[in-house]
């Protein structure tokens, strides 16, 4: 059965069992791996995508539920907060492995989309869910206040 | 509110990973069934005394209320619960608006309109269309089954009647994930009609509440 959604602002069809993970689609039937599969268990945040326009563990998503549905991969992002998000991250060198990485930047971004100007309480609760196996994540929060500092000009 | 991962840096790293091997074994650790029976209205009826019979029969409903399954989305606090030990949910969520979670940190994020059961392990993430908390009105946690009862009953804080609390509780689709909880999980003892059974024999029967 085909599953059609719009995959990083194209119309794609997957012909795939419904309760695929998303994850798997996205990286072997459409080649985008920069969504990283970390645990498969929803806990680590390596495979976080927006659905949406909302954070999803892509590796506990069946397909079926990206049904006629916008999914945004780390290649995909675009966007003021998008680009805030990404200077910001090279700007202070935040990743040390980089394996995580792609899901942070996409929980980061999502949350500035909601909350131009997050506190510390903000960005620990959005980001509760993207552990970091180098412990970037002193550098983590840092970047999310310099690019909403960025987004506020 | 502190996360561990944020507020303790490597130390929190350090909790992660070992959390990652705990909560797999939390999950494998279930069996999927429920040693617990429910008796149906029936079993009391030998009962006489009305308002013993009554709290006879919350005290079966509280069989369901008092469970993990039950009680982990009705904490104490702003952060669910989860597992038969009733640890703390991980990864560290709060409430946030409509007990949906933070931005960037959902429920939805993790939890679908459907169980989903992992590919690569044991066990499932539950889930339900309306996957959310309880109100903080309705925190069940370190309540006694007496206190519970009382605040059900307790328009202000149940937001129900007690006829809506029966169709609540005999029809409403999250309430029913209790049965069905996702491969991993002990379902709730009985069953939802059961439950809804056991609720309206308790409202007929003067809608008592325990002691204590």
């Amino acid at each position: 059965m085909a599953v059609k959604f719009e995959l990083n602002g194209k119309q794609v069809s997957a012909d795939v069992e419904p309760d695929t993970p998303l994850l798997w689609v996205i990286r072997d039937t459409f080649g985008l791996t920069g969504t990283k599969f970390g645990c498969g268990i929803a806990q680590c945040g390596a495979c976080t995508v927006h659905l949406n326009g909302l954070t999803r563990r892509s590796c506990v998503t069946p397909v079926s539920q990206a049904e006629g549905g916008m999914v945004t991969t780390i290649e995909g992002l675009d966007g003021k907060e998008a680009r805030a998000v990404q200077d910001a991250w090279v700007g202070i060198d935040v990743p040390q492995c980089g394996f995580c990485q792609s899901g942070q930047v996409m929980s980061a971004t999502a949350l500035l989309k909601e909350i131009p100007k997050p506190s510390d309480d903000n960005i620990n609760q959005a980001m509760a869910g993207n552990i970091c196996r180098c412990a970037t994540y002193v550098r983590i929060r840092k970047a999310i206040h310099n690019a909403a500092d960025t987004l506020e000009g | 509110m502190q996360h561990a991962v944020y507020s303790l840096g490597g130390a929190g790293l350090i909790a992660a990973m070992a959390f990652l091997t705990l909560g797999a074994a939390n999950v494998a650790s279930e069996n999927g069934i429920s040693n617990e029976t429910l008796k149906s209205p029936e079993a009391f009826k030998s009962i006489s005394d009305k308002s013993k019979r009554s709290v006879a029969l919350f005290n079966e409903m509280g069989k369901v209320i008092t469970h993990p399954r039950c009680m982990n989305c009705h904490p104490k606090g702003d952060s669910p619960l989860q597992g038969m030990n009733m640890q703390k949910h991980e990864p560290p969520v709060v409430r946030g608006a409509g007990g949906m979670g933070a931005p960037a940190m959902r429920c939805s994020t993790c939890h679908s309109d459907e169980n989903v059961t992992f590919m690569d392990s044991e066990g499932s993430v539950p889930g339900h269309a309306v996957w959310r908390l309880a109100p903080p009105e309705q925190a069940w946690v370190g309540k006694s089954l007496g206190e519970i009862c009382r605040q059900l009953k307790d328009q202000k804080r149940s937001h129900m009647t007690l006829a809506e609390l029966q169709k609540h509780n005999a029809t409403d689709g999250l309430v029913g994930w209790g049965w069905n909880p996702g491969e991993g999980r002990t379902p709730v003892p009985g069953s939802q009609k059961m439950f809804g059974e056991l609720t309206q024999a308790w409202i007929d029967t003067g809608a008592e509440c325990p002691g204590g």
